[in-house]
């Protein structure tokens, strides 16, 4: 599994994240940030690409 | 010779080059080159929150994917001349470093004009170093006059007002960031400085910097004097392409690629990566580009590092031709700026909001019967940009 974590006081709601990881991290109807904390092994590159992808640098994530 | 990757420049480009290559399966040994001591970090916080917060590289540092732990790093290295037919690359101390295949990734620096007056309290914002050393020089006694009315002018001013020093914009542009956005929007993101307590003076040049030791002013054009205890000039960038001379290489603005990344014309396997390469676009046609975009370099690196991997095992690189969106953000005040795709090659049509306030503004390029989307700008609006990306994305189909 890969535990995602955002640092929710520096995203921005910009919403870059959403285009690399469809469904892991979505934004709300009010436009904010809403993302899933465990995703399965086979997201991993759609996940870094997210985590890249974040103006903020605001994703991180661990492997276990 | 065993194959060695030289990268040369260890900013975001240089890393997501060494991300990729190994990720194109890439196992030989990568050295990675930067002139300045840091591991690779995120710059857009230079201008807003680090130097509103106060400067912490460590901070700033981009997370490294675990697939480049044995990398090596050469940090605090300049180099200063290269000879591709022989394979080597040139530090400033003599030192040469031999590689099969290069990385060209030693991104821009600022732009100075030849300016004539005082140099001590004029300063550029490139690097940690520049926003530490205009961070200490921020405050409410400051007198922060910008040279430059384009992203970085603009978020220093803003960055700077909250700081409470005083700030004057001087640029030759009509209006500030005129060249992403237009006139009609430039001149409501001046107006929402302007309420901030900004000073633009528009349409004019600084002629001389004035003080004897240390800056006290700046003399503009019309012979106007605005006093200045620190003088930013952020007037745009040049391509780092010095340590190419003499390799018979399109140096022209940045370093001509083809649409794989691969440099135009290099006797041996080369791709370049980041702001520094002037390459093709295919969802934007027409002739090659630089576009200093944040997304870029991470875009630009997929390509550019599968692409060497394939040159490097002796196959021809993936045919698909590089297509990406190019997308800026900008924080100035309370306004999240976000753009995708080249608003630059269209005209704007407002068409939500206000443009005083949040909206969107979409830009279109017309030529003959054909109307098309090529950018959209919004303001606090990025859940319904998020729909124009993937237009813009299709655009190659």
């Amino acid at each position: 599994m890969i535990t995602i974590s955002v640092d929710m006081d520096a995203c921005e709601n910009y919403g870059q994240c959403c285009f690399e990881a469809e469904v892991l991290f979505r934004l709300d109807d009010d436009g904010k940030l809403v993302f899933t904390a465990q995703a399965p092994d086979d997201r991993l590159a759609d996940i870094e690409a997210a985590a890249d992808a974040c103006p903020m640098q605001a994703i991180s994530l661990m492997e276990s | 010779m065993k194959d060695q990757v030289v990268i040369v420049g260890a900013g975001l480009g240089g890393l997501r080059a060494a991300e990729s290559l190994r990720g194109a399966g890439y196992d030989g040994h990568i050295v990675v080159i930067g002139d300045e001591p840091h591991l690779p970090y995120n710059r857009p916080p230079l201008s807003k929150e680090a130097l509103a917060g106060g400067v912490n590289v460590e901070d700033l540092h981009f997370r490294r994917r675990p697939t480049i732990d044995d990398v090596e790093w050469r940090l605090g290295a300049k180099v200063v001349s290269s000879d591709l037919e022989a394979g080597i690359v040139r530090l400033e101390d003599g030192s040469e470093i031999p590689f099969t295949g290069l990385v060209i990734a030693s991104g821009i620096r600022p732009r100075q004009l030849p300016i004539p007056g005082p140099t001590t309290g004029r300063v550029l914002l490139r690097n940690a170093d520049d926003a530490a050393y205009l961070r200490d020089r921020l405050g409410p006694d400051t007198h922060l006059v910008i040279l430059g009315a384009g992203f970085i002018g603009c978020e220093v001013a803003a960055t700077a007002r909250k700081l409470g020093a005083e700030v004057d914009v001087v640029a030759l542009d009509p209006e500030p960031l005129v060249r992403p956005l237009g006139e009609e929007f430039g001149a409501a993101m001046r107006r929402h400085h302007e309420a901030n307590g900004v000073r633009f003076h528009l349409g004019r040049t600084v002629q001389e910097v004035l003080g004897d030791d240390h800056v006290t002013g700046v003399r503009l054009d019309d012979g106007t004097e605005l006093p200045a205890t620190v003088v930013l000039e952020a007037i745009g960038s040049v391509p780092n392409v010095e340590w190419l001379d003499g390799n018979d290489l399109d140096l022209s603005n940045g370093i001509l690629v083809d649409d794989s990344m691969r440099v135009v014309d290099s006797p041996v396997p080369a791709v370049a990566v980041g702001d520094i390469a002037r390459h093709p676009n295919a969802l934007f046609p027409g002739e090659p580009m630089r576009v200093e975009h944040w997304n870029m370099p991470t875009e630009i690196g997929r390509h550019a590092g599968k692409t060497l991997a394939a040159l490097l095992a002796g196959a021809e690189p993936d045919p698909t031709p590089f297509a990406a969106v190019p997308s800026f953000w900008s924080d100035q005040y309370d306004l999240n700026i976000q753009s995708f795709g080249m608003p630059g090659l269209g005209d704007p049509v407002l068409v939500d909001g206000d443009i005083d306030g949040d909206c969107i503004v979409e830009y279109r390029k017309h030529s003959g019967e054909k109307d098309e989307l090529v950018g959209v700008v919004g303001i606090n609006r990025s859940k319904d940009l998020l729909p124009y990306r993937k237009t813009l994305q299709s655009r190659q189909q």
